[in-house]
């Protein structure tokens, strides 16, 4: 087979229980290099579930895990970065009091010198963290100030670039813009922009398809713990993707309720109520 | 695409970066601290003795025997652990070296030797249970403080028939142990009249090798960087494969290693061993490390600021008695400073840290 055509990732009918509860029934997602597959869906839709499916978190209860090809099974996140899937998460991207070079190496730390001489070759470490950020169009102005002393884009940004340098293959990003202001999250859907350029493939999580639609290639929406279909670009409008996160049946009986309340039909398009 | 190197500095990181540097070290506050406690003692107990060699030695001597145990305390604090054991560790390990010295005639290398090995042991056994219980260290390291206490006077009463065993002095290799950890540097004192000397104990050495021992791990090692992620985000550590358990088990045998050091150098220099030895170190040794920055909840700090802590703690016990002052007063002088030094040390991390 044309090594090309494998997908560095692929779900096939992953299904995850937590006792009685289908967390996740059937996920099935391909990931291709350089590609941005975008998951989508309202708050419990399944999202966060599938990520750490997908990261090692958790285990699948049935369904094959796919890594260019080949089967995995991972006991770990630290196995799955193994593999080349690197996860940042929204909260836990970095440590803020530690510095920006401390954070970007912490486990994988360049070393110098041998034997009970090795050391953390700090130096180069402010280096390497200053060239991999500015490659990223990040520009830090000293790589052992603290971390909190970024901004929120910024760190993510910094995880985001850290992730690449480590030679990830996969980048999942649970949610990096959501706590964040438009103009951040713009910033954070250009490094997505600039490590898609790198041919990393990145599933990038969010409930917001303001940000998904420009920047993903492919959208796959989640609802109740299932797909409601993968799509690309050129076979979804922004505006069906918004009906069907939100479940478009629901959102006309919902405008059909509040008319009957106010009295008039003035409602106008409920959807765009959900816009920023 | 074309990466420039970043040779030329960075024209918005401006000129006095030196004092910005200065202000993100941990250890600002109590530098800061131990130049005031010095100066206050030097304007009221100059003239009694305390800016003599011989008030130096005493309390540099004082503060050393804390600033072993501080400066493995402020790993395992930055690592977002406790260890309350500590304590009593000491008064353990130089009872059983005593016991076997003088009441079972061993050479006392081999007794320190054993002494040694409970304390990396047991060490070992607060890092495991940590771990394998996931409850707070606090309580574990409590439980395992009591613990020690009990079975060192319990197994002494039931061995010697006492609670205090002396005549080490006497016992087969003294000499040589003693040359290690209990030797001094005597100058003579040229503010004594009658020619007397004052005597720098080899402790203070160990403190400083210790210290700087501990510095190097910190800051230029990779387990150094491991110590700091842990306390700052042990799941984030993990995650980013950072052997978070083995890194605890090491820093608990860390502490414990320094309590058997300092008990040694307690007993060889005393001559005696006593089950209560160690009493309240551990509350000093905490008091010591948060005085000099370390962030009581983990992830930031440094070992030098214990150094200054430890520095202060010798200064204001032995200070206060040179100035005449009741020296019960200490201990509410010593409450006071860790609350002032927590208030400045917070001021301080916020300036350093936090987005302008």
């Amino acid at each position: 087979m044309d090594q090309a055509a494998v997908p560095v990732l692929e779900a096939r009918n992953l299904s995850k229980y937590f006792g009685s509860v289908i967390a996740l029934q059937d996920i099935s997602l391909t990931l291709m290099k350089g590609e941005v597959l975008c998951l989508l869906g309202d708050n419990g839709a399944g999202k966060s579930t599938l990520i750490k499916t997908l990261s090692g978190v958790h285990r699948p209860d049935s369904g094959d895990y796919l890594v260019e090809g080949v089967p995995v099974t991972f006991n770990s996140p630290r196995e799955a970065l193994d593999h080349g899937i690197a996860t940042v998460y929204q909260d836990l991207a970095m440590i803020p009091l530690m510095s920006i070079a401390r954070n970007f190496f912490l486990g994988s730390e360049p070393t110098t010198g041998w034997g009970i001489f090795k050391r953390f070759d700090m130096q180069r470490a402010n280096a390497i963290a200053r060239e991999e950020l500015a490659k990223m169009g990040i520009d830090i102005r000293d790589p052992e100030q603290a971390v909190g002393t970024l901004s929120g884009g910024e760190r993510q940004s910094v995880a985001i670039a850290r992730a690449v340098y480590f030679g990830a293959k996969v980048l999942i990003l649970d949610e990096p813009t959501s706590a964040l202001g438009v103009k951040q999250a713009g910033t954070v859907l250009r490094y997505i922009a600039k490590a898609r350029a790198q041919g990393v493939a990145v599933i990038f999580i969010t409930h917001n398809p303001h940000h998904a639609y420009p920047i993903g290639d492919k959208f796959t929406i989640l609802k109740r713990g299932r797909t409601l279909g993968t799509y690309t670009k050129a076979e979804i409008q922004r505006d069906e993707m918004i009906r069907m996160m939100s479940g478009g049946e629901e959102l006309d009986a919902l405008e059909h309720e509040l008319r009957e309340f106010t009295g008039d039909g003035s409602m106008g398009a409920l959807a765009d109520v959900s816009m920023p | 695409m074309t990466i420039k190197t970043v040779e030329k500095p960075d024209e918005r990181v401006r000129r006095e970066g030196t004092l910005r540097k200065l202000l993100r070290r941990p250890e600002l506050g109590a530098v800061g601290g131990a130049l005031l406690v010095w100066l206050f003692f030097a304007a009221t107990a100059g003239d009694r003795g305390f800016l003599s060699l011989r008030g130096t030695a005493n309390y540099l001597e004082v503060a050393a025997e804390l600033g072993i145990l501080a400066v493995a305390v402020a790993l395992l604090m930055i690592a977002g652990e406790f260890d309350l054991s500590v304590g009593s560790m000491i008064g353990a390990t130089g009872m059983i070296t005593a016991v076997l010295s003088v009441e079972m005639g061993w050479n006392i290398w081999a007794a320190i030797a054993v002494s040694l090995v409970f304390a990396l042991a047991v060490g070992a056994i607060n890092g495991v249970l940590v771990n394998r219980t996931k409850l707070p260290s606090f309580i574990i390291t409590l439980a395992t403080l009591f613990i020690i206490r009990g079975m060192t006077v319990g197994f002494t009463r039931l061995i010697t028939g006492r609670t205090q065993v002396s005549g080490i002095k006497e016992a087969l290799g003294f000499d040589s142990a003693a040359a290690f950890f209990a030797s001094s540097l005597k100058i003579l004192d040229p503010s004594s009249a009658r020619g007397a000397m004052a005597e720098f104990s080899v402790s203070i050495l160990w403190w400083f090798l210790v210290a700087a021992l501990a510095t190097y791990i910190l800051l230029r090692t990779r387990p150094g960087n491991w110590i700091f992620g842990i306390g700052g985000d042990e799941t984030a550590a993990r995650n980013v494969g950072v052997p978070v358990n083995r890194m605890k088990i090491y820093l608990f045998m860390a502490t414990a290693l320094t309590a058997w050091l300092v008990s040694t150098i307690q007993v060889l220099s005393v001559g005696s061993a006593d089950t209560l030895r160690g009493e309240q170190r551990e509350f000093f040794a905490i008091i010591a490390v948060v005085i000099g920055g370390t962030l009581l909840t983990g992830g930031y700090g440094s070992a030098i600021g214990a150094v200054f802590g430890a520095l202060i703690y010798g200064m204001v016990s032995q200070g206060i008695v040179f100035t005449g002052v009741d020296s019960d007063w200490f201990l509410v002088f010593m409450g006071a400073m860790l609350i002032i030094a927590v208030l400045v040390n917070n001021y301080i991390r916020k300036q350093a840290s936090e987005a302008k």
